[in-house]
């Protein structure tokens, strides 16, 4: 079993379906972190959930990163532990900037929340690594800013390195402007920093694993989550030659 | 020590697009503005703080908009002291 930690900040409101989703259906330990806490060695991996941290104030996530856990995610993330931003904590993550790029309102000016498609791009990162490149995810988001923006040499190299995880496409697969809810430079629904163990995503997964609530293919980014860390315990262990 | 105000002028950079903008333009167009040609929103950020003369107040406002009140990948800023 694999201990989860999930960051509450003030506002946050997708904490409860993160914990619910780990916890009861996916089996593992979980525990929440107040953003003034301090500590996260125990976990292997951390999951920054999405809603309102700090009412979206100035520009959603700008205030969160300042809060002292950010600083001790970024220790948790050089170590090599996968960290997870969903939603706002995609946000979040982009602010602090240990990821490229910035959002801006939805092109469509309004909040979006419906169920979207996205492709996988990348299936070799703790977080897709179940998955086959070309998948396409039936998942849903709710967000007003999800238009993903960064510059063109930022997004030459997203995708000269593999860093972009999904892109909103059709149900066949298609990536499109018309598959683009929210205006999104090159579709993009998640991408991962250069080490790869930083996912930022829009759509959330947590709310999509368990047929009860319309879907489950959130299920299988938990799932890449738990058998990579089995993996890479395992790889730890021989390399340090305690086992 | 002295008291100085400070408005601070957050906007887009003109690379990046504005939603918000784009719609009330849209907006003012329905009203019979047809003379707009473009709208850009921004946001106004008022300080009142103190300091010892105005090179610093300026020094120190420019830190603060790299940090916090601006975000360098999307936004421009300018600084106006009263």
């Amino acid at each position: 079993m694999f201990n989860f930690g999930i960051i509450l900040f003030p506002g946050s409101n997708c904490d409860h379906d993160c914990y619910h989703a780990i916890s009861n259906v996916f089996k593992q330990s979980c525990e929440y972190i107040w953003h003034e806490n301090k500590g996260l060695d125990r976990f292997d991996c951390i999951v920054i959930p999405g809603g309102f941290s700090y009412g979206d104030y100035l520009r959603t996530g700008a205030v969160a990163r300042f809060s002292p856990i950010m600083r001790e995610v970024e220790n948790f993330a050089s170590s090599g532990k996968p960290v997870i931003g969903i939603c706002n904590g995609f946000q979040i993550l982009v602010e602090t900037g240990l990821l490229p790029g910035a959002f801006i309102k939805n092109s469509t000016t309004k909040f979006i929340c419906k169920w979207v498609n996205i492709r996988v791009e990348n299936n070799s990162s703790p977080f897709t690594n179940l998955l086959n490149v070309g998948d396409v995810l039936r998942i849903p988001i709710a967000h007003a800013e999800g238009n993903y923006f960064a510059t063109e040499d930022v997004i030459s190299k997203l995708k000269d390195n593999s860093l972009i995880a999904f892109k909103y496409c059709d149900e066949e697969g298609i990536v499109s402007n018309s598959s683009n809810p929210n205006g999104s430079c090159e579709n993009i629904a998640g991408l991962m920093n250069s080490e790869g163990n930083i996912l930022g995503m829009m759509p959330h997964p947590e709310r999509c694993s368990e047929e009860i609530l319309g879907g489950t293919d959130g299920k299988s980014i938990f799932e890449s989550i738990i058998s990579w860390l089995k993996n890479s315990t395992g790889s730890k262990q021989i390399k340090t030659g305690r086992f | 020590m002295k008291e100085y105000r400070v408005k601070v002028e957050v906007k887009l950079k003109p690379v990046v697009l504005d939603p918000q903008g784009k719609t009330v333009l849209n907006a003012l167009h329905n009203l019979g503005y047809d003379q707009v040609s473009d709208t850009r929103i921004g946001k106004l950020i008022e300080l009142k703080l103190t300091n010892s003369n105005e090179e610093n107040v300026i020094e120190q406002v420019k830190e603060m908009c790299s940090k916090l009140l601006a975000n360098p990948v999307i936004e421009d800023f300018s600084i106006k002291v009263e």
